[in-house]
């Protein structure tokens, strides 16, 4: 049987980009809300603010480390599947990988340490700075990549040089490579994409605890902090992905054609939903606001917008793809932002507690975010097909010549084993500690005002000689 | 200072950086098995805890500094060890999540399933580094395309595999010598116990993997002939070795560590000695190895990414500084261990 190893590895690259992708949002949002928390606790010396940080440092741990183990496939695999595409951009590609490195990564680890395992190590002051450190690390790694990214999307700052196979990009102008056409747009909305992950799972946690009346007073608290959080990512998110889709407009026309199911250049609808039929060249069972997208691109309703009629055939798109991701994508930025505008306006009334259904709604949000952060990239990521470097490099060119299919089917099978057993026991362990939940401890500076029945443990964890902690009995 | 002489040095830096401070880690994991007793045990994935994240980042920042500045060392070495690799891989993922998932639950068997898994990760990342190492000094069958024409079977050969198993070996002394630092009472002396069967067999195998190498790869004596200076790394080499069993004797636990440390720093030094100006050899025909020169991005790509390095290595430094300091001393458990 023969196996084509392009396909192969373009499967292998969606499987564990996607899956890798599944937890870096969070760490990037969960970080953000670990600055608020613990900069309130610094300020205000409330120890409540302390539990909720040290809380979900242990969530963030394991998400984190399942972040890592699986982000390391990455800096590999385009030397692995994609030898031809990492000769080709080596030049460009590679720094930013590099710069990655040394920029963010070893920020980045280096203060997890503190942050994780130094609660009782270092001073507070140096604790909040660890925490602070880590979430600009995990910021720094976002832009890297996103610049990355971002030059196969719109590539600047650069000539070819060679021809045929040995033909490879070189940087000309580093700052034109870094500030290409699309990066700071897309940079823009993935960062707002990981703040409304860490906001919704924040929310999500906090909302079954007041459903379950367990903990009920951090649950409001983290709860509020992560609505605003959630509320004002939510709308700035639709002013970034308008600019987005405006860039994306004019640097890839064939991309927005479509994402928006626009077939003949002139003026453009704005299809609520539907599906595009490549063969008819219309979209079927569709809904659409007529001449809104020329609107939105161009302020007038008649304007033209190009159409894939103007694509040469063998560098159109995939339809169906981008059109249902991009759609399934904008659509929940929009239940996003009713669904915090409505608990933002019940909590202002103070009404937000008690409307059970809501909670539950926000309990089962969490997943929204995800599933927009994925379908964001898979239609930016096929929105850019037949192109792996966009009107460089095609896809089908690009793989590693060396590599016989069969192995890569080998690695796929092993790759799909292994995540899917990751992924279980992420969702078992986060869950796990969920339920645990968080130290209950009160206001004030003074210390931890332990409630019942919790005195003797709450002893034991600061007493450094104490036996439980001798024997190895505190369990993290 | 010639920019790709520059860049094999800073991925000599790299490697080097990461051989030490993974070397010790993941040898810690291979002889995690030899201790009992879970709190034990607890203990010694405790040692490694804060430290084996930041640790692994070398080689990640290795990958990418390989990618910018020898893109076609990067393409084919990585093709060409497509299934090693991607084992390689999974042993990473193995033993990170290992460390993260053994102590969320109190369950026997599933501390014992993660125990394996640990021991047996780590030691399978020692393992292929070391085969890969071997396969560069002996080189592969690269062609005049730049693309590797052997099958997997060809990445087997003898001395490759005893590479490996000296990686390991040599791991589990370094790791042996860590960890004695890190633990007090029965068990740093069962650790104790460890150092000397360690110690002897990383003798043996350090003699017999330099015989092997001056038996079926003379070459890689070339540029110790042209560059006689190199000679003193050698005899550098040669007493940091004999410094660890003193160190030993004597009760320097630091002494003797920090001796490994150099050891591992020398080794790798060699290693780059033997390869220099190549990145991978072909058997094919010495004229379609990929060398510093034919294998490199550009000039001015050498020249922004040299910059980066030295706006960002004074910072990598700091923070890894900071990170030893804040957990120096002796592992103890508390709430947020693992």
């Amino acid at each position: 049987m023969d196996f084509d190893p392009v396909t192969l590895s373009r499967v292998q690259f969606a499987l564990t980009v996607m899956f890798h992708y599944l937890f870096p949002p969070l760490s990037i949002g969960l970080g953000a809300i670990m600055v608020l928390l613990e900069g309130t606790y610094l300020k205000t010396g409330d120890r409540r603010y302390e539990a909720a940080t040290r809380f979900f440092t242990k969530l963030f741990a394991v998400n984190f480390a399942v972040g890592v183990a699986t982000g390391i496939v990455m800096e590999f695999q385009f030397g692995t599947n994609w030898s031809t595409y990492s000769r080709f951009v080596g030049d460009v590609f590679g720094s930013a990988l590099a710069a990655e490195g040394i920029f963010a990564f070893f920020l980045e680890s280096g203060f997890l340490a503190v942050l994780v395992f130094g609660w009782d190590r270092v001073g507070k002051k140096m604790h909040f700075f660890a925490t602070l450190m880590v979430f600009l690390g995990s910021t720094f790694s976002a832009v890297w990549i996103v610049i990355a990214n971002s030059w196969q999307q719109t590539p600047a700052g650069f000539h070819l040089v060679g021809e045929g196979a040995a033909m490879r990009a070189e940087i000309t102008d580093f700052w034109a490579m870094i500030f290409n056409p699309s990066a700071m747009h897309r940079l823009n909305h993935v960062l707002l994409g990981s703040l409304l992950q860490g906001a919704f799972f924040v929310m999500s946690i906090a909302a079954y605890y007041l459903l379950k009346k367990r903990h009920e007073e951090f649950a409001k608290r983290t709860f509020t902090v992560a609505l605003g959080l959630a509320f004002v990512s939510s709308l700035t998110i639709l002013v970034s992905g308008h600019a987005q889709a405006s860039a994306v407009a004019e640097n890839q026309p064939a991309k927005l054609a479509a994402f928006e199911g626009h077939f003949e250049t002139g003026p453009a609808d704005l299809y609520l939903f539907g599906w595009p039929d490549a063969e008819s060249q219309e979209v079927k069972a569709g809904v659409a606001l007529p001449g809104m997208l020329s609107f939105m691109l161009h302020g007038d309703r008649s304007a033209s917008v190009t159409g894939l009629d103007q694509i040469p055939d063998d560098e159109e798109p995939p339809l169906a793809v981008p059109f249902v991701t991009y759609h399934l994508m904008v659509a929940l930025g929009m239940f996003f932002i009713a669904i915090t505008s409505l608990a933002l306006f019940l909590r202002w009334r103070g009404t937000l507690w008690d409307k059970r259904w809501l909670l539950w709604t926000f309990v089962f949000a969490v997943v929204g975010p995800y599933i927009a952060n994925q379908t964001g990239w898979v239609s930016a990521e096929v929105g850019r097909q037949p192109w792996v470097v966009y009107g460089l490099l095609r896809t089908e060119d690009a793989a590693s010549p060396s590599v016989p299919g069969e192995q890569i089917l080998v690695s796929i099978v092993l790759f799909s084993i292994i995540y899917t057993a990751l992924g279980a026991l992420w969702v078992f362990v986060m869950n796990y500690k969920i339920k645990h939940g968080p130290e209950d401890v009160g206001e004030g500076p003074e210390g931890p005002k332990p409630q019942e029945g919790q005195i003797e443990v709450a002893a034991d964890v600061r007493d450094p000689a104490s036996p439980r902690r001798l024997a190895g009995l505190e369990d993290s | 200072m010639d920019l790709h002489v520059f860049w094999f040095g800073m991925l000599g830096i790299l490697a080097a950086g990461y051989a030490v401070l993974d070397g010790f880690d993941l040898g810690v994991g291979i002889l995690h098995p030899t201790v009992k007793g879970d709190h034990e045990r607890r203990l010694v994935i405790n040692s490694i805890g804060p430290l084996w994240d930041g640790n692994e980042v070398w080689l990640v920042t290795f990958g990418g500094a390989l990618f910018a500045a020898f893109p076609e060392a990067y393409a084919t070495f990585l093709s060409a060890f497509y299934l090693p690799v991607m084992i390689l891989l999974f042993a990473l993922i193995g033993r990170a999540v290992s460390i993260e998932f053994r102590s969320k639950q109190k369950a026997g068997f599933w501390r014992t399933y993660w125990d394996h898994s640990f021991a047996f990760s780590s030691m399978m990342v020692v393992f292929l580094f070391g085969v890969a190492a071997g396969n560069t000094i002996e080189g592969i069958p690269i062609g005049a395309d730049k693309e590797f024409q052997g099958s997997l079977l060809d990445l087997l050969g003898p001395y490759p595999l005893a590479v490996g198993a000296f990686a390991v070996i040599a791991s589990a002394m370094h790791g042996s010598l860590y960890l004695y630092l890190k633990t007090e009472g029965e068990l740093q002396e069962h650790v104790g116990r460890l150092r000397w069967p360690a110690f002897g067999l990383f003798l043996v195998g350090f003699m017999g993997i330099t015989i092997a190498t001056l038996v079926r790869n003379p070459e890689a004596l070339a540029n110790f002939e042209r560059y006689p200076i190199a000679w003193v790394v050698v005899a550098f080499t040669v007493l940091a070795i004999a410094n660890i069993p003193r160190g030993i004797v004597k009760g320097r636990a630091g002494q003797a560590f920090l001796s490994s440390c150099a050891t591992i720093v020398g080794l790798v030094f060699n290693f780059g000695m033997a390869l220099f100006p190549n990145l991978v050899v072909s058997s094919i025909d010495p004229a379609y190895s990929l060398t510093i020169r034919n294998a490199a991005s550009s000039e001015s790509t050498l020249a922004i990414m040299r910059n980066i390095a030295f706006l960002g290595m004074p910072f990598v430094l700091t923070y890894t500084v900071i990170v030893y300091w804040v957990f120096r001393g002796k592992t103890t458990l508390d709430d947020f261990s693992y």
